[in-house]
């Protein structure tokens, strides 16, 4: 029943949320644009000026540029997998009758609330840790030599620490989406003799199809611009081992004042990003649309 | 009907569970462990009884003042959500009662300005920030988190909002309510469960929030996930100081969180799985 009067008091109400995000996106972004065609450095502006498409050939020569951006995809598949699979797996595990399922929720989702650079410190010093860490003690308690994580498995010491903050987010939101299951049509099934396996193909797994779009599409969101993790495990090394995309653009800019070359790493960084949300915003926009 | 449960299965179920569940929760139960321990102990090998006493905590305090980052933490995330809300309330009442043909293109446009990766932006901001004066002040890192979480603030808002049934409002317009009225007395109290959720949620997102409030910051405006991360280049063993000051940093959210964790699932996920 919305008269004129209404629908433009609709449009004012809305205005103050649409302008400001609005600006957010567009004013730093055309910024970025610009300084990426410019050769700029706060320290040394005798060469400024107007560079074409030359900071760009240099993003793209640098052999960092290819690792990170392989490096982003990894971060964010290997996450995925781990924790979209693990997730189903607790989540069925939890959904089972038991003793103190309350305690056991809390005890799971915990991680999520725990700030990045706190989650990647303690798995630094206190797990990963070559000689004081947990892993070191079970490894020299079976008599074997403790692992370098982060010299020599850097990316994958990184994915852990990610997936670690991430699965308990997962395995909540299907665990949730498992519990909305009509308890009758379960039973049914299993009057029909449906096993386990084909339940959970036939009528769980679609079930939670939603859930799990709605979990791919929020951590590909965190999970493209993984920093703070990176920041204080590793700083990005050995070489560019461990270095992202978003890691990358800021070295470029905060540590070596390219800002030319950080700007075209970053508009690089959001065409990638806006591939990968192409993609996760159809298939959610289809699941929401319900 | 319950199924019936044999006590063997619900045996194993538990013990499973319980086991996965401790192992997930163990780097924060050691952390906590470790504060209590001397630096001595700290690094003496695998320990989990530890000696309990407060030292590292009154040195992390008394070295680094943890309270101000603290406070920081504190009025950061509370300041920025009651921003987001007051900027967010009118666009997700609007949308959820009178939407219009764009409506749904306007809440997923919103959502896609959160896929812009914060590092592309950076050093714009970082000028904008330093040519205002806004660099390490509270009021400008308030606008920055106000602004990455608007998104997420609208559309829990907007699927909170549309759980109101519509007829109330018509039918206190036709009791002859002016619009004032059916905002204070109708639609606010049926909605204050709904965003007390999404503060909830918000201020957990804000105080966890670890780019901006590294990057824009130095000292006078620094919250906690500042202060933790200038523990990242070691001088020296402190493994217990650094078990304090997570374990100080993390607990208050913690605990919230926990009460949290049905608002969680609706929030982040727009309202799809409730």
């Amino acid at each position: 029943m919305a008269t004129q009067q209404t629908r433009s008091l609709a449009r004012f109400m809305m205005a103050p949320s649409v302008v400001l995000l609005f600006v957010w996106m567009i004013v730093p972004l055309a910024f970025t644009l610009w300084f990426s065609f410019q050769q700029y450095n706060p320290l040394n502006p005798i060469r400024d000026g107007f560079v074409g498409f030359s900071n760009y050939a240099l993003f793209y020569s640098n052999p960092a540029f290819l690792q990170s951006i392989l490096n982003t995809l990894t971060i964010v598949v290997a996450v995925l997998l781990i924790t979209v699979i693990g997730g189903i797996m607790l989540a069925l595990l939890i959904d089972q009758p038991m003793w103190g399922q309350g305690i056991v929720r809390i005890l799971v989702i915990s991680p999520f609330f725990v700030m990045p650079p706190v989650a990647a410190l303690v798995w630094k010093n206190m797990i990963m840790h070559p000689q004081y860490g947990v892993f070191a003690d079970i490894a020299r308690f079976f008599g074997g030599q403790p692992i370098d994580w982060f010299g020599q498995y850097p990316l994958t010491a990184i994915i852990i620490i990610v997936a670690w903050q991430w699965l308990p987010f997962a395995t909540l939101i299907l665990l949730t989406s498992l519990q909305s299951l009509d308890g009758e049509q379960k039973e049914a099934a299993e009057m029909d003799g449906a096993g386990f396996v084909s339940r959970f193909i036939y009528l769980t797994l679609p079930h939670m199809s939603r859930a799990i779009t709605v979990v791919i599409l929020i951590q590909t969101i965190f999970l493209l611009s993984v920093y703070a993790e990176i920041l204080v495990t590793t700083n990005g090394g050995p070489g560019y081992a461990s270095t992202n995309l978003p890691f990358l653009v800021y070295q470029k800019a905060l540590l070596e004042f390219k800002i030319g070359q950080a700007s075209a790493g970053g508009v690089i960084a959001v065409i990638l990003a806006n591939i990968v949300a192409f993609f996760a915003m159809r298939a959610v926009g289809k699941n929401l649309d319900k | 009907m319950a199924r019936a449960v044999t006590t063997q299965h619900k045996t194993i179920a538990t013990a499973a569970a319980w086991i996965v569940a401790l192992l997930i929760f163990f780097p924060i139960l050691y952390t906590v462990i470790t504060s209590f321990k001397s630096e001595q102990e700290a690094i003496q090998g695998f320990n989990l009884f530890p000696s309990g006493t407060m030292e590292s905590y009154s040195e992390v305090q008394a070295q680094s003042g943890y309270f101000k980052f603290f406070l920081n933490s504190v009025l950061l995330s509370v300041g920025s959500t009651i921003l987001a809300l007051l900027v967010a309330i009118p666009a997700a009442w609007s949308m959820a009662f009178s939407p219009g043909k764009w409506t749904k293109d306007i809440l997923m446009w919103m959502l896609s300005t959160k896929m812009m990766p914060a590092v592309a932006v950076l050093f714009p901001m970082y000028l904008i920030f330093r040519d205002t004066g806004l660099l390490d002040s509270r009021i400008g890192l308030m606008i920055m988190l106000m602004l990455i979480n608007l998104p997420i603030v609208v559309w829990m808002l907007y699927t909170y909002f549309r759980e109101i049934p519509g007829e109330i409002l018509e039918a206190a317009r036709m009791d002859g309510a002016s619009l004032w009225n059916e905002i204070v007395y109708v639609l606010t109290p049926m909605a204050i469960p709904g965003i007390a959720s999404t503060m909830l949620l918000n201020i957990i997102l804000a105080w966890n929030e670890a780019f901006w409030t590294i990057r824009l910051t130095t000292t006078e405006a620094a919250p906690l996930t500042a202060f933790i991360s200038s523990f990242s280049s070691p001088q020296g063993l402190f493994w217990a100081k650094l078990s304090a000051a997570s374990t100080l940093a993390i607990a208050p959210i913690l605990i919230m969180g926990w009460f949290s964790q049905k608002q969680l699932v609706r929030g982040l996920t727009f309202g799809a799985v409730k």
